[in-house]
């Protein structure tokens, strides 16, 4: 089946981020398809390169970009959300005259057209947060 | 944008504590502009988004009470607002900033059971 995975959640503040993460596993292990992941409002804090964890806990955001990197996956922050919450890619960071961007590159900026894209397409969407 | 499918949106927050109001009208705004078949429903605290006489400028923020307004302008005609969740929070029709239709929660059931996907923040 194919699922989309929507995630309004930031990681750290409630459990729904890393059930997204673990339920997004599953599904790869389970031999289904993700058809895109969506991160939405505080969700796009789980595409932060610059997390930094204690050693005993786990980095939310980097197991997100190895899951995202290992299954190809297409993952999108909203450009919206994205933007004022501090989350740049290259481009963004150079137009803003920011020193580095922020995003990890496995996801991309995008509008909401592309959520109903997914939508459309997709057999399941599924949301956390 | 290969199907069309019947999308509902349950919005179930009160409008300014969290930003869900905003993201669930964004979604449905976005929905309804690539032509899907869009639902809206509010319920619970949701229901405060409908009342009248909103100053959100007082907290810098856009006021979300004319949400409904904004609905039927993309084309979202199908719209519930949950009785029980009205009377539980001692709101009348005539607090509301358009005048709507109640309806409870078997209507709500049988529309979430004909969607394809439901989106519920």
């Amino acid at each position: 089946m194919k699922f989309t995975i929507v995630v309004y959640a930031a990681p750290y503040s409630s459990e729904a981020a890393h059930s997204a993460l673990q339920f997004t596993a599953a599904l790869l292990k389970a031999g289904h398809e993700v058809y895109r992941l969506f991160f939405f409002g505080d969700g796009v804090h789980n595409a932060n390169r610059f997390t930094v964890t204690a050693q005993d806990e786990e980095n939310l955001p980097l197991s997100w970009h190895r899951l995202i990197l290992d299954n190809n996956l297409d993952a999108v922050v909203c450009v919206s959300s994205s933007l004022k919450r501090g989350l740049v890619d290259a481009s963004e960071a150079k137009r803003h005259d920011f020193d580095a961007g922020t995003l990890f590159d496995s996801s991309e900026i995008a509008g909401l057209g592309q959520l109903v894209d997914a939508t459309t397409n997709s057999d399941r969407v599924v949301n956390f947060g | 944008m290969t199907h069309k499918k019947s999308i509902t949106f349950v919005s179930r927050s009160a409008p300014y504590g969290t930003h869900n109001a905003q993201l669930c009208l964004d979604m449905a705004l976005a929905c309804a502009v690539f032509e899907q078949e869009v639902n809206y429903v509010f319920l619970d605290d949701g229901v405060y988004q409908l009342k009248r006489e909103q100053r959100a400028d007082a907290i810098k923020r856009k006021t979300l009470g004319n949400a409904l307004e904004t609905l039927s302008l993309y084309g979202i005609e199908n719209i519930m607002v949950d009785g029980a969740s009205m009377q539980s929070r001692a709101l009348q029709v005539a607090d509301l900033v358009l005048p709507v239709t109640l309806v409870d929660r078997a209507d709500i059931s049988a529309l979430l059971q004909a969607s394809d996907v439901v989106f519920n923040l």
